[in-house]
Order: structure tokens, then sequence, then C-alpha cells
């Protein structure tokens, strides 16, 4: 019956929307952030650890929400670690025009490998009212990132 | 199944197919798919009928009420007030008077919360439940937070029926000016128990608020037998148009009411001292009113009354018993509430899916249904559950469609199994 909706569900997502990795709270976070998109209610906390050069060194999230929303946040967290704020922030941008448009023209540069483990959510652009649930991680992470002590949302 | 042909009021025919194919919309296809729309509690699909009304009015009968001396003002402020005397008979209200058009039952509400709430004294408090939908709590934290009046909230049992017990606690100190809760609950379906309510707030020395937004859909509501002393609803669930909005409240309440909008149409005179309000119920229509809206309501209280409540009712009644067997057969599903009186509205959590993956898959076939907290917040919060998926009926859903809904299900858990 829903057999095409494999695209949107592929078993990568599911798996880590059942499991979601990095699904913790950091004790010791330079940076923390909510995200909350209270129309469908999908709620995140966000923690990071920056490394002295300012990489993010340790990222992890909790949260409740959608097959989408979890898999974002636990596919986001594996990539960004080990990245500059610069390359995380790019990586957020890259993601949502993905998100988006389901094309990604600025996958072939230097995060190409990074892009390459997010394709799998490109198809929520078939699904606009779903667009918000794949994007919510990455606003939550510009918010801590910000520190501005500001509750994220993707709505 | 569909074409189920029952014997309704006064003998009239309760035809299934022949109400469907007055809806024009039902026949569209999604991706494909013949659409299962089971979200007429958010809003209602609209019959020719009534969007015949409206077009019909815009092409020939078309212009502002209450303001000209030429035929078609006149012709139009018969129109308008003709749509007035239909709702108060719709409602078994005294007298037309009672009848106040407002944009839609959020702003019959603040009406009343900004109207009626000024007459409440500091110290006095008004009563809600957990299970309102926002537009009948968020203007009561308004005045709560404006006036000082104090904000008491009734609790919900396990059940999902208003907590009487707590209601007479909470109305023990005769502090009470207003009670304001739902008369169906849009993510419950419980139908409370408006005459018991009114007698115990009554008793109390307080008024009663019912919102009527999804259960004037359901039955028929009567005035008399009500005994509240405020009813709203709204013109887009009761297959009306968006835009129109009623508030009934008891004359001598109304007459004692100040304005709440100021504007053209409410005033008796204005000098450049200051003003007199009109007599209720233009007091209380400030500006251009929904002209061809209430014109539509009009046409879909017709459309109604023509079917028979009565009969919608019993119709609504049975889809409601067919889908309690049928979802009580389904693994996994947990549905919020189950209250002895209950109208056509299911909410509804799957065991292994989140409901806005539940509603994507649905959406696949052709079955749209509303996904999130349904603009009730809290009362998710007192069931424990982040967010459900809601299935509502209409007078135009067939057993067929609950079926189907309940094989989607079955297959939408072994998907994310």
């Amino acid at each position: 019956m829903f057999d095409d909706l494999r695209d949107l569900y592929q078993e990568v997502i599911l798996d880590h929307g059942r499991k979601p990795r990095n699904f913790r709270r950091l004790e010791d976070a330079d940076r923390h952030g909510r995200g909350d998109n209270p129309m469908c209610g999908d709620r995140m906390e966000l923690w990071v650890k920056l490394d002295p050069e300012g990489r993010l060194d340790d990222v992890a999230f909790q949260g409740k929400g959608c097959a989408i929303s979890m898999a974002s946040a636990s596919l986001m967290t594996e990539t960004v670690r080990g990245k500059s704020q610069a390359e995380a922030r790019q990586l957020g941008e890259t993601f949502r025009a993905l998100a988006m448009t389901g094309t990604c023209p600025d996958c072939g540069g230097a995060l190409e490998e990074e892009m390459e483990r997010l394709q799998v959510l490109g198809g929520v652009s078939e699904f606009p009212s779903r667009v918000k649930c794949a994007t919510l991680a990455w606003h939550t992470l510009n918010t801590a990132l910000d520190n501005a002590g500001k509750e994220a949302s993707s709505e | 199944m569909d074409a189920a042909a029952v014997t309704g009021e006064r003998g009239r025919v309760f035809d299934l197919a022949r109400i469907r194919a007055d809806f024009p919309i039902l026949s569209q296809k999604i991706r494909g798919k013949d659409l299962v729309f089971l979200d007429s509690g958010a809003s209602a699909q609209k019959p020719r009928q009534v969007i015949e009304a409206m077009v019909r009015l815009q092409e020939t009968g078309y212009a502002n009420v209450h303001r000209g001396a030429y035929f078609l003002s006149e012709s139009a402020t018969a129109a308008y007030e003709a749509a007035r005397g239909a709702v108060a008979k719709f409602l078994k209200a005294g007298t037309e008077r009672e009848i106040v058009f407002a944009s839609s039952s959020t702003a019959a509400i603040n009406l009343v919360a900004h109207s009626y709430g000024s007459l409440l004294k500091p110290g006095q408090a008004v009563v809600v439940s957990e299970m309102e939908h926002h537009a009948n709590l968020v203007p009561w934290f308004m005045l709560r937070d404006r006036a000082g009046i104090e904000l008491r909230i009734c609790r919900v049992t396990d059940a999902g029926e208003l907590d009487l017990d707590d209601l007479e606690a909470k109305l023990a100190d005769g502090k009470v000016g207003l009670v304001a809760v739902t008369h169906m609950s849009n993510v419950l379906g419980t139908v409370t128990p408006a005459a018991q309510i009114a007698r115990m707030a009554h008793e109390a020395g307080a008024k009663l608020l019912l919102d009527g937004s999804q259960a004037a859909v359901h039955r028929a509501v009567d005035m008399q037998a009500l005994d509240c002393d405020f009813y709203v609803f709204t013109g887009h669930k009761l297959y009306g148009p968006t835009g129109i909005g009623v508030l009934w409240g008891r004359l001598e309440l109304l007459e004692k009411m100040p304005p709440f909008l100021g504007g053209g149409d409410m005033i008796a005179e204005v000098t450049l001292e200051g003003f007199l309000p009109a007599p209720v119920p233009a007091r209380f229509e400030a500006g251009t009113p929904p002209i061809t809206e209430a014109i539509g309501l009009h046409a879909a209280i017709d459309y109604v009354e023509a079917i028979g409540m009565a009969a919608i009712e019993a119709h609504e009644r049975r889809l409601v018993d067919h889908a309690m067997a049928r979802f009580s057969t389904l693994d996994g599903i947990t549905l919020l509430g189950h209250a002895q009186d209950r109208g056509g509205v299911f909410a509804f959590a799957l065991d292994n899916a989140h409901a806005h993956d539940l509603a994507t898959l649905l959406d696949r076939v052709g079955i749209a249904v509303r996904s999130g907290r349904h603009c009730a917040e809290p009362l998710h919060a007192r069931f424990g559950v982040e967010s459900t998926c809601r299935a509502s009926f209409g007078l135009y859903t067939t057993e067929a469609e609950v079926d189907f809904l309940a094989e989607a299900l079955g297959k939408a858990r072994e998907f994310f199994r």
C-alpha cells in the first residue's frame, strides 16, 4: 500500500529514527540550543562540545518527534563532528537547499562526502509540510552555535 | 454501503450517495486515488448549494448592508438579516436579536471575553477546562492578565470527560462569574453534559458559555433546552464558508454588555465628543460584516436542515459505533478518550510511528487526517502524548471510508515495523 514511500522512508532513516545516535545529554557542553516545531510536536535539545580550536568535538541531542526529525538530528550529529563552526553552518545551509529543492548543486565541493550521507533525506522535498521536520536539527544547531539563548523553529 | 438509504426524521431519507454528489470536491482524485476526507473537524467541505448561493449573491444581489437607500443594498440587507433569522431558528433562540455575527468562533469568544469580561470584577474567576481548543483558552488567559480575573482550569477524567466533581469544587466559593467550556471536544469527541453544567454554574451564580464549534455540526442544539447563556459556533465547520461565526447570547445579557470593536454599524450616534452604541445585535457588529459569508451560512443551515439534524446525528452515531468496533480490532492503536457520549472525532496514536509520519503515509493513499496537537496543546500534555492523528467525520463520511482508514492503519504499522 505504501511501497512508493520507501524513497522518503529509506532504511537508513527508519534506523536512525528508531535508534538515534548521540542521543544523550552533554553535561560539559560549551553550546546549547533548543528547537521546537509547535504545530507538529517536534522538540529537541542540542549540546555541542568545542575543542580548543573551536571545532565541534562532540554533538549530542535529545528530543521527541517524527522519524524524519529524529533521523535528521541523528545524522547531523555524526556529520558535523570534527568540523569547524563555519563548515557546520555551511553544511546546514547546503542541507536546507537539498531538503527544499531535492537537488544539490553545491554538493560537489569540499563537503561532498558529508552531503552524500545526508542525501537520504533529499526525498522530503516532495513533501512540503515535512521539510521543516528535516531542517529543525540544523536550525537548532545554528541557535546553539549562536548561543543566543533563543529557541529555534523551522516553522 | 455508500448508497445507504436510511429513513431520517419525519420520514425523510438519508441518502448518502445523493448527499455525496452535492459535494463537488469529493469526486476529486488525490494522486490518482479517491479522496477520503477525514478532516471535517478542522474545516468541512461545501455542498454545491452553499457555493452557488454565494456566487448568486455576488453576481446578482451584492451591495453593502445597512447603508444604502437603493435597491441592491436593501435586498442585500434583507438577505443578510434573513440569514440572522435562519441562525436564530437553527439554534431555537428566543429572538433573532440574540444572534451576533462575528468572523469566527474565535472572534465570538474574544468578543465575550472582552465585553462580558469587562463586567467581571477583580477577585472574580472564570472556569475553563483542560480539553479546550486554544480559542477557548487563550482569550481567558488574556482577560486574566489584563483584568486580574482568576482563571480556574477544570480537570478532565482519564476517560476524557469533564470532571464534574472538580467543576463543583471550582465553583464552590461562589466567586466564579463565568464557566466557558466546550460542548464537544475537537480532540476527544467528548460531548459535555451541557444542561447539567448549566445547572451547576447557575446554582453557583455563574453564567455559562458553550463552545459549540464542533457540537453544532453533529447534532441539533436548542438554546432553550441547553439553558446556557452564551453559545458560539462557526460557519466553515457547518459546511458553510470561512469568515463567519455566530455568537448567541441571552438578550438581557447582551444588552448589558459594552461594545467590543468600534466602527461603522455599531453606533446609534457619533459626534466629535463621543458616541452612543447601537442596540444589540448591531452594537457588536462593527464594520462591514461578512455579507456573502452570511448568505453562505444561511444556505448551509438550509442544507443540513433539509437533511435533518437528527438524521445527521443518527448517521454519525452509526459511523462512530462502526469506527469504535474497527479500531478495537487494531493492534498498536491508542485512542485518546473514551467518553460515553461522543461524536465523530477520533484522536489516536500508533505505537511505532509518530503522528506526522503516519499522516504522510495516509495522505499517500488519499486519506486526509489532521496531525499534531489540534490547537489543544494542554490536552495532549494531560494525556502525556506529544501529538496525535485525528480523523473527524462529516455527514458525507461513509463506513467504507472508515474501513479503508482502519486497513491503512494496519498497513502503516507494518511499514514502520
